[in-house]
C-alpha cells in the first residue's frame, strides 16, 4: 500500500478512461459515484416491484399477478431496497464524504473499495434473475422465515447466494471504512471533532461487522439444512423454526438501525448548515448514536411477540424497546433545538431534512404503538407494520438521502441543480408518499394483513388511495432523475462552498471536488 | 513538517475481519446458546404460567348464595348436597343437588327454578343446570346433578343473600319415549 502511493501520485491523470476506469478504480470518488448509480438503478428496480404490488392492490381481486409470483415480488421488493438501494447509498456517501469530511486523501483499502462494489453487481443479479429460473424467487418474505425457506426451489438458493456476498460486500466496506476513520483523519481531528455523518458511519460500520455475520450464518444453515441434510430449523429433523426468528431478528433489528443512523448523521448536517447555527448538543447526539447502536441488539424480540414467547420475554422487550424512545428522542429535540432562533432558509436539501424529521417521528410513533406487546398481537403483520416501516425507511433513510445528494451535489457536480425543480421534486415526494402510506395505518388497524394479494371488499378505497400515491411518488422520482443529469450536464457554477452555513472540511476543496484531495493533510484546530 | 507515525491499516484490518469471522460463529453459537439460556431460566416453558386469571371476579364482596329444594307431587326425594355457599360475583361456582326416584317405575321431571329476593334473577346467571331439560330418572335410582352459575359482579349492593329454590314439576304423558326427547330450557 504505501509503496504505491508514490507511483500512485506521480501517475496522476493517466487513469484508463472508458470502461476499465470504472472496473479498475480505486479513487473513492469514483466508487462513491458508482454506489450512488447502483443504488439509484436498484432504487428504480425495487419501486417497479412496489409499482406491481400496487397496482395489483389497486383494486380487490386477483388481477394480473399470481399469489405465488406476487409474494415472490413482496420478497424482493424487501431484500433490493434494504440491501440493493438503502445500503449502498449509504456507503455511497460515506465514500465520497468522509475522506474530504476527515481530510484523507481516499480511503484506507483502495482495492477492497473496488470489489465490495463490483460485489455487489453478481449479487443483485442474482436476486432479479431468480424471477425467472424455474420456481421462481423466494417468496417467503425478505425474513426468509422458515419452514417456507427450507422448502423452496432454486430461486431460495439464489437469494441465499446472493445475501452471502451482499454480506461480504457490505462488511469490507465497513471495515474499509473504520479504518478509514480511526487511521487517516488529518492532524488535529479527534473523535469528538468529527462531522456526525463521519460518527454515525463509524457506529453504522460497527453494527454491520457485528450482525451482517450472523445473518450471513443463519442462511448458511438454511442452506445447509436444504441440501446437507442438518436441522437446525427444519422441524422433521428435531430443529426449531422459530429460532431462526431470534438468530435472524438479531442481525434484523441492528439492520434497521444501520439504514437509518447514517441518515441521523446527514440531517445533523443538513439542519445546521441551513439554520446557520451549529448543531445544539454534538456531544449528547454521538452518545445517543452509540445508545440506540448498543439498545438495538437488545430489543430483536419485540419482532417476535406472536412467535410464542413467555411473559417475562414479552416484558422485556416491550420495556427495551420503549427505552430507545430517549436516546431517539434526543436526537430529534437536538435537531429542533438547532433551528430554534436560527436564520433558516429552506432550500431542497434542508426541505428535505425537516421532512425527514417530520415524517420519521410518525414513524418513531407508531413504532412506540407497535413496541405495547398487547397492541403488537393485535397488529402484528397488518398494514399498519407495513405504514410504520415505510415511514422510517423512505421518509427515513429516503428522504435523508435525497437531503444528502442535493446538499453535496454542488461539491460533486461542480454545479447547482435547479433549486425550483428540487423543490417541486420535495412536494411531489412528500405529497405522494403521505398519499401512499398514510392510509395504510387505517387499513391496518381495521385488520388488512400484510403479503396478501388479495383483500376483503372494505379495504377497497383506501388501497386505491394508496396505489394512486404510489404511482405518483414513482413517477415523482423521474423528476429527481432529470434534476441530477441536468445538473451533471450543466447550471450555475458553485462555490467551493455554495451554502453560506456549511461547516466542515469538504467545504475547503474546490467544486467539482478535483479527482484527487487532501493528499496535504488539513491542521484541524 | 514532521509526520505523525500512522496507524497501521492492515493491524487494523486484521483485528476487524477477525471480529467479523468471530461474530459469524457467534451465529452458530446462538443455536446451543438458546438452549442453555432457556434451560438455565426456564423461560422457554411457553404457557406454563399463563393460566388465564378472570379478572372479572369481584374479590371485596362475599354473596350468600341458599339452596331450597321441592318435589310438587313427586314420588321423589330431591335435596341439595349443600346448604348454601359463599361465593364472589363473577367467579364460576358449581353446586350440587341429588334426586331420589322411590317409585319402582321410571318418572320424568322438570324443575323450575325461584329466586330470593325476586330481583336477584337478573343477576344470576347459569351456564349448566339440570333444570335445562326434563329428567328421567329410573325405578330407585339416584342420582346426583349440577348447577354451574356465575352471580353476575353488577349484582345491588344491598344484595347480599340470594336463595335460589328448585321445584321438581311431574312431566305430563310421563312415558319412557317422551322422556328421552329434549325440551326447551326453562
Amino acid at each position: 500500500m504505501e509503496a504505491t502511493v508514490s507511483g500512485h501520485a506521480a501517475a496522476h491523470g493517466q487513469r484508463p478512461s472508458g470502461l476499465r476506469r470504472w472496473l479498475t478504480t480505486t479513487n473513492h470518488k469514483d466508487i462513491g459515484t458508482m454506489y450512488l448509480w447502483f443504488s439509484f438503478t436498484m432504487f428504480i428496480v425495487g419501486g417497479i416491484m412496489a409499482l406491481l404490488i400496487r397496482a395489483e392492490l389497486f383494486e380487490p381481486g386477483i388481477q394480473f399477478l399470481e399469489p405465488e409470483r406476487y409474494n415472490q415480488i413482496v420478497t424482493l421488493h424487501g431484500l433490493i431496497m434494504v440491501f440493493g438501494a438503502i445500503m449502498p447509498a449509504f456507503v455511497g456517501f460515506a465514500n465520497w464524504m468522509i475522506p474530504l469530511q476527515i481530510g484523507a486523501s481516499d480511503m484506507a483499502f483502495g482495492r477492497l473499495n473496488n470489489w465490495s462494489f463490483w460485489l455487489l453487481i453478481p449479487a443483485s443479479l442474482l436476486l432479479v434473475t431468480s424471477l425467472v429460473v424455474p420456481g421462481g424467487a423466494a417468496g417467503v418474505g425478505w425474513t426468509l422465515y422458515p419452514p417456507l425457506s427450507i422448502q423452496m426451489g432454486m430461486g431460495m438458493d439464489m437469494t441465499i447466494f446472493a445475501v452471502h456476498i451482499l454480506g461480504i460486500s457490505s462488511i469490507l466496506g465497513s471495515i474499509n471504512i473504520i479504518t478509514t476513520i480511526l487511521n487517516l483523519r488529518a492532524p488535529g481531528m479527534t473523535l469528538m471533532k468529527m462531522p456526525m455523518f463521519v460518527w454515525t458511519w463509524l457506529i453504522t460500520a460497527f453494527l454491520i461487522i457485528a450482525v451482517m455475520p450472523v445473518f450471513a450464518g443463519a442462511v448458511t444453515m438454511l442452506l445447509t439444512d436444504r441440501h446437507f441434510g442438518t436441522s437446525f430449523f427444519s422441524a422433521a429433523g428435531g430443529g426449531d423454526p422459530v429460532l431462526y426468528q431470534h438468530v435472524f431478528w438479531f442481525f434484523g433489528h441492528p439492520e434497521v438501525y444501520i439504514v437509518i443512523l447514517p441518515g441521523f448523521g446527514i440531517i445533523s448536517q443538513v439542519v445546521p448548515a441551513f439554520s446557520r447555527k451549529p448543531l445544539f448538543g454534538y456531544t449528547s447526539m454521538v452518545y445517543a448514536t452509540a445508545s440506540i447502536a448498543i439498545l438495538s441488539f437488545f430489543v430483536w424480540g419485540h419482532h417476535m411477540f406472536t412467535s410464542g414467547m413467555p411473559v417475562a420475554g414479552q416484558l422485556f422487550y416491550m420495556y427495551a424497546t420503549m427505552l430507545i424512545a430517549v436516546p431517539t428522542g434526543v436526537k430529534v429535540f437536538n435537531w429542533i433545538a438547532t433551528m430554534w432562533r436560527g436564520a433558516l432558509s429552506f432550500e431542497t436539501p434542508m426541505l428535505f431534512a425537516l421532512g425527514f424529521i417530520f415524517l420519521f417521528t410518525m414513524g418513531g410513533f407508531s413504532g412506540l404503538v407497535l413496541a405495547m406487546t398487547p397492541v403488537d398481537v393485535q397488529l402484528h403483520n397488518t398494514y399498519y407494520v407495513v405504514a410504520h416501516f415505510h415511514y422510517t425507511m423512505v421518509a427515513g433513510a429516503l428522504f435523508s438521502a435525497f437531503a444528502a445528494v442535493y446538499y453535496w451535489l454542488p461539491k460533486w457536480t461542480g454545479h447547482m441543480y435547479n433549486e425550483r425543480l428540487g423543490k417541486t421534486h420535495f412536494w411531489l415526494t412528500m405529497f405522494f408518499f403521505n398519499m401512499t402510506f398514510f392510509v395504510q395505518h387505517f387499513l391496518g388497524l381495521a385488520g388488512m394483513p400484510r403479503r396478501v394479494p388479495d383483500y376483503a371488499l372494505q379495504f377497497a378505497d383506501f388501497n386505491m388511495i394508496s396505489s394512486i400515491g404510489a404511482f405518483g411518488l414513482g413517477l415523482s422520482q423521474l423528476l429527481f432523475l432529470y434534476v441530477v443529469i441536468t445538473c451533471i450536464k450543466g447550471g450555475p457554477k458553485a462555490a467551493a462552498k455554495p451554502w453560506d452555513g456549511a461547516e466542515g472540511l469538504e467545504w475547503e476543496v474546490p467544486s467539482p471536488a478535483p479527482y484527487h484531495t487532501w493528499e496535504t493533510q488539513p491542521q484541524v484546530k | 513538517m514532521s509526520v505523525p507515525p500512522r496507524p497501521n491499516n492492515r493491524k487494523t484490518l486484521i483485528k476487524l475481519a477477525l471480529f467479523s469471522a468471530l461474530m459469524f460463529g457467534f451465529g452458530y453459537a446462538l443455536v446451543p446458546l438458546y438452549s442453555v439460556f432457556c434451560s438455565v431460566t426456564g423461560l422457554n416453558r411457553v404457557g406454563s404460567n399463563d393460566a388465564p386469571l378472570n379478572t372479572q371476579v369481584d374479590l371485596s364482596r362475599v354473596v350468600d348464595v341458599e339452596f331450597d329444594s321441592n318435589v310438587h307431587d313427586m314420588p321423589w326425594k330431591f335435596r341439595p348436597l349443600q346448604a348454601h355457599m359463599l361465593v364472589h360475583p363473577g367467579a364460576v361456582s358449581q353446586a350440587m343437588f341429588e334426586v331420589v326416584n322411590k317409585k319402582n317405575e321410571a318418572v320424568t321431571g322438570q324443575a323450575i327454578p325461584s329466586y330470593g329476593p325476586r330481583e336477584a334473577a337478573l343477576y344470576f346467571h347459569k351456564i349448566s343446570c339440570f333444570c335445562f331439560s326434563k329428567q328421567t330418572v329410573a325405578a330407585g335410582q339416584t342420582r346426583r346433578m349440577p348447577v354451574v352459575f356465575v352471580v353476575d359482579p353488577s349484582l345491588p349492593k344491598d344484595i347480599n343473600t340470594i336463595t335460589l329454590s328448585y321445584t321438581f314439576f311431574a312431566v305430563e304423558g310421563n312415558t319412557r319415549a317422551e322422556a328421552d326427547k329434549p325440551s326447551s330450557r326453562s
